[in-house]
């Protein structure tokens, strides 16, 4: 019963990440109508950049923590300036080979300022440990952080789109753009937002991530971030509730199927769950159904 | 007269197709001049070239004086330009209310917003019964409504009313009808596109007849009714 406990928290917190990625995913093709493949490697820069501020410089964790966070701000607003922007008016499929191609080139980037060894990550949250039922599960920091950062990010997230009138832009033009012209909406800035604070959420994931499991490399964004897309199809892609229903699923499936079945099929468990849901349910759990109207 | 619009020699190209050709009109303040014609003559297009939706090959757009053919769309709300779109368009999985102060987007005086929402809800009592609801689920005849009223939310000087009986029983035409001269008689110029040219003619004070990309006909809305070609072209009996 107590390893249960434990598994499952430790899931939820994994789910947590999944779920903070999967915003970014979510918010983005809300809005932009695009999958943003290369959302996976900002979490690969928010690693480094902390690694870097923290581990090299000596910096508290605060401050590298703010410096990811900026560093993968004004990178997201500028892959969407360069890259995406040109691109408003092409086919979807040439925006995704486009997102990629920005996936592959932050790696090799990463590969070639930081070189190929993995670096071991020391975490900066210094968050005591938590003893539950008398001692028999304990909940580490980092896990703690993890979910309670999950909770206070989607509360603030719901509020800013509930209560400004940025939120409710980005409602207007996720649903027509050419009405949210009419409306005296720009279309291209909120997209620009909507980038800068998916690119924000992928920062903090990337600090819990690496606070967590600890090794550093080039593709460390890669794999969470493949997940954290499929945890925002599983739970609807669009759909904010759903992206984190969907990550904290992911999270447990993965962390019992781990425990309990194989760690070595753990993924193919997740995805054939992923696989089973949208057979069910196309359009994720909480997904809009399509409707056209004529 | 004073001219609130002014189009001049404007080309507009889909590709390769010549859309809109060498049109030329003006709207003066406080009218309401309706653009008719056929399904296909360019109606729509001139009004979404005129808010910068479709940009112009050529010609000059000038809206109070000012040169706004390279204006981009969103930046004409906060000058008083408000254009009801074809099809409505309203914020299907907004609620009404919401979808209305999306119209007040570029708004930054509260207290008087706050004003323009209840002149909306006098002029449109079913938006309030309703505003709670979601903008998706209202019929044809109230999404119209909601979306002539999230216009009058900009507190618009001129007002661009796309086809706004499309699709609605004869009830709601007529009440739609009714609302655009109440909207007039209250200061705000109107420049409507219509098929149903019996009914637009007879609210308006001039009309310009597209056929094709082009105007071949323009003059006062009480004369063109009279017009054989326009009666047997446009007008029903």
């Amino acid at each position: 019963m107590s390893s249960f406990l434990t598994y499952l928290i430790n899931g939820i917190s994994l789910g947590s990440v999944y779920a903070i990625i999967a915003l970014g995913y979510t918010m983005v093709y809300g809005i932009a109508k695009m999958l943003n493949f290369a959302h996976g490697d900002v979490i690969m820069v928010g690693g480094y950049t902390v690694f870097v501020v923290c581990s090299t410089m000596g910096m508290p964790p605060l401050v590298g923590i703010l410096a990811a966070v900026i560093v993968c701000t004004v990178l997201g607003v500028t892959i969407e300036r360069i890259a995406y922007k040109p691109l408003r008016e092409a086919s979807s499929l040439s925006v995704l080979i486009t997102a990629i191609g920005v996936s592959y080139f932050l790696q090799n980037a990463a590969l070639i300022i930081f070189g190929a060894d993995t670096k071991s990550f020391q975490s900066v949250i210094h968050v005591p440990s938590l003893s539950l039922m008398g001692g028999q599960v304990t909940v580490s920091g980092e896990t703690l952080v993890t979910i309670l950062s999950c909770a206070v990010i989607l509360l603030a997230l719901t509020t800013f789109i509930n209560r400004t009138k940025t939120g409710q832009a980005m409602l207007a033009v996720s649903e027509d753009k050419g009405a949210a012209t009419l409306m005296g909406i720009n279309v291209n800035r909120t997209i620009a937002v909507t980038f800068a604070i998916g690119s924000a959420l992928a920062a903090i994931a990337g600090v819990l991530l690496c606070s967590s499991y600890p090794v550093l490399s080039s593709t460390t964004g890669a794999m969470p971030g493949i997940k954290a897309f499929t945890a925002a199809v599983f739970g609807g892609i669009g759909s904010i509730p759903g992206a984190l229903i969907g990550g904290i699923a992911m999270g447990v499936i993965e962390n019992l199927s781990k425990a309990y079945i194989s760690s070595q099929l753990s993924d193919a468990i997740v995805f054939s769950v992923l696989i089973i849901v949208l057979l069910v349910r196309p359009t994720g759990l909480l997904g809009k159904q399509i409707q056209e109207k004529v | 007269m004073e001219n609130i619009l002014e189009v001049k020699d404007l080309n507009v190209y889909y590709g390769v197709i010549h859309a809109i050709k060498d049109i030329s009109f003006h709207v003066g303040k406080g009218e309401i001049v309706t653009l008719i014609g056929a399904n296909g003559a360019g109606k729509t297009t001139t009004l979404q070239t005129v808010t910068g939706l479709i940009p112009a090959r050529s010609g000059k757009v000038t809206y109070e004086g000012k040169d706004i053919s390279k204006t981009p769309g969103y930046k004409l709300v906060g000058q008083g330009i408000a254009h009801v779109p074809e099809g409505r368009r309203v914020f299907a999985d907004l609620s009404v209310y919401q979808n209305l102060m999306l119209g007040a987007f570029t708004r930054k005086d509260k207290a008087e917003t706050e004003q323009t929402l209840q002149m909306v809800y006098d002029r449109f009592p079913r938006l309030l019964e309703r505003k709670e609801q979601r903008a998706g689920t209202l019929s044809g005849g109230e999404q119209q409504m909601l979306a002539m009223g999230r216009a009058l939310m900009s507190k618009p000087r001129l007002m661009l009313l796309d086809e706004p009986s499309m699709g609605l029983s004869p009830i709601y035409v007529n009440e739609i009808f009714d609302i655009i001269q109440k909207i007039n008689a209250d200061g705000v110029t109107v420049l409507l596109v219509e098929q149903n040219a019996n009914k637009a003619l007879a609210i308006a004070n001039r009309a310009y007849v597209l056929e094709t990309g082009k105007i071949v006909l323009e003059g006062d809305a009480h004369e063109l009714m009279e017009n054989p070609q326009v009666k047997a072209a446009y007008l029903s009996e």
